[in-house]
This record gives structure tokens, C-alpha cells and sequence, in this order.
């Protein structure tokens, strides 16, 4: 039988590879965004799993609106990007450094 | 037994799709293996019988919002040498935090196992339960203020991408709709009296 904590330790797994792989494409602003979006389907993996194994409905109506703010937060966050670009030519994110004192 | 089964391939291929994404050259193949990440993620969710969210997820994320991404991934010209300079002295920092994070949720489901069921199976659901009316059920009754708040959220979020991606181009030909629609006759017609003209 599939166990909570299978599910539990499924959901780590993700969340500690998107949280690598924050670090390790920490230049490039689209990959951000996906790890994060990588990292809010983890959270989501948990919801769910203790919604079903708990038996109680809360957790997947949390899930509906995490995915409500991801999507506002993707669309946003897609059209920071395009602005950026179209003004700096390149979205790495160690040339942003204007604000530097 | 079978569930089980089902569970670990696709587990494993969730691990691989999210290996993948942060690790391939070419920001497309990400994007393809998120949008492999969020499909595989489904299948385990109808495997949670959270038959509703899993197609939500595959409709809004597969459809929508992995599409943006890969609108915008193809729009920009991004230099992959130069984004990827960084890869092999980052990655040992990466993998050694992502070590020291797995570390931590192991010891918090270690030592939070006695009061959480981790090794409970699920009560199976008895016939006729529909998840989505159960979630609708809930979702318009207790919760009705954040839907509604999800709802303008969404709102602003149109709005607040429309504004941002918008611009004006100078030496730009187009119609002026207000003053288009504000004309007078006097501006456009002049009558002229004049004698008839006789014919030779």
C-alpha cells in the first residue's frame, strides 16, 4: 500500500531539486521562475497528500488557490521579463545591479 | 501492489523531469521537461483521488501557463554560453544545500512521525463520492471570500500585465478613436453657392 509518508518524501525530493536548482541557475531569471513554480508544486504535493490521508477537504481547496496566485504570479512575473528584456537586452541576473549604492 | 507500482515509475519519472529542468543547456527543453513535471504530478494526484485539482492542473498549467513560458522562452534571444558560465562553480554550493535541506525534512518527518500517520493507508472513499462536489460543496459556502478574492486577484493580474507589456512607439501611424468620433460636420463639409453653369 502507498503510504503518507511516500507521498511526504516524494514532495521533499522536489522541493530540495528546485531549491538546488535555484542556486544553480541563479543567472538566468526565466529558470528562477520555474523552480519556483517547481517548488509551489511540492507544497502543493503535501497539501494534497495530507488532504487525502487526513481526510479532510481544506488542503485541496489551499491547492486551488496556490494555483490561482502561481498562475498571477507567472503572468506578472512573464511580463517583468519581457519588459526587462526589451530594455537591457538580457536577462542575466547579475547585470541588474543599477540600485548598487 | 499495482498502485504501488504505478507509484514509483511515476515518481521516478517526476525525479527525472525535475532533474531536468534545472539541469539542461537550452531553456526549451526546461520547459518541456516542467510541462513532463506537471503531467506526471496529475497522474500521481488522481492516484490521491484529487480527481478535480488534477485536471485543473493540467488545463491551467500545461495549457496556459507553460505555454507563456514557452512563448516567452522562444521570444527572447537568449545567449545560453553566456547564462550558463556560472553552471559548474555554482552547482557544488547547490548540491551541498540541497543536501543540508533533504537533511532537515528527513529529521522533521523523523521526529514528527509519531504524531502524524505517516505509515497509515488511506480510508478508501465509499461509492457515489465525487471530489469535485465536495469541493464545490465547500469551496461556495466556507471559503466564498477567498474565491472571490481569488477572483479579483486573477483581475489584477490581467490588468497588471497588459500595463506593463504595453508600449507606445514613436512615429507610429494610428487612428485617434476620441478625436475620430468628435468631428463636426463644419470641420469636414464647406457649401459652396455658385452660379449654374450653362451648357456651350
Amino acid at each position: 500500500m502507498i503510504t503518507l509518508g511516500h507521498y511526504l518524501g516524494l514532495s521533499a525530493a522536489l522541493f530540495v531539486l528546485s531549491i538546488a536548482g535555484i542556486y544553480i541557475n541563479r543567472k538566468n531569471v526565466i529558470l528562477l521562475l520555474m523552480c519556483i513554480e517547481l517548488l509551489l508544486l511540492a507544497v502543493n504535493f503535501n497539501f494534497i497528500a495530507l488532504s487525502r490521508y487526513l481526510d479532510d477537504s481544506v488542503g485541496q481547496v489551499f491547492v486551488f488557490f496556490i494555483l490561482t496566485v502561481a498562475a498571477a504570479e507567472a503572468a506578472i512575473g512573464l511580463a517583468i521579463l519581457v519588459v526587462l528584456f526589451r530594455s537591457r537586452r538580457s536577462i542575466d541576473v547579475e547585470e541588474l545591479d543599477v540600485l548598487k549604492g | 501492489m499495482a498502485s504501488l507500482v504505478f507509484f514509483y515509475a511515476l515518481a521516478a519519472v517526476l525525479l527525472v523531469a525535475a532533474t531536468g529542468v534545472i539541469t539542461s543547456r537550452n531553456p526549451v527543453f526546461s520547459v518541456l521537461f516542467l510541462v513532463l513535471a506537471f503531467v506526471t504530478s496529475a497522474f500521481l494526484w488522481m492516484l490521491l483521488e484529487a480527481e478535480f485539482l488534477a485536471i485543473v492542473l493540467v488545463l491551467v498549467y500545461v495549457g496556459a501557463v507553460m505555454v507563456l513560458f514557452l512563448f516567452v522562452v522562444m521570444m527572447l534571444d537568449i545567449k545560453e554560453a553566456q547564462l550558463r558560465a556560472g553552471f559548474t562553480r555554482y552547482a557544488p554550493f547547490g548540491i551541498v544545500l540541497g543536501l543540508i535541506m533533504a537533511a532537515e525534512l528527513i529529521a522533521a518527518l523523523w521526529l514528527r512521525g509519531s504524531q502524524v500517520p505517516i505509515l497509515a493507508s488511506a480510508t478508501p472513499r465509499q461509492a457515489g463520492y465525487s471530489n469535485t462536489k465536495m469541493l464545490g460543496q465547500v469551496l461556495y459556502t466556507e471559503h466564498v471570500y477567498a474565491f472571490e478574492l481569488a477572483a479579483f486577484l486573477l483581475l489584477l493580474a490581467i490588468v497588471a500585465a497588459i500595463v506593463l507589456t504595453m508600449r507606445r512607439r514613436p512615429g507610429l501611424k494610428v487612428q485617434d478613436v476620441a478625436r475620430q468620433v468628435a468631428v463636426r460636420r463644419e470641420d469636414r463639409v464647406r457649401l459652396v453657392k455658385m452660379q449654374p453653369e450653362t451648357r456651350q
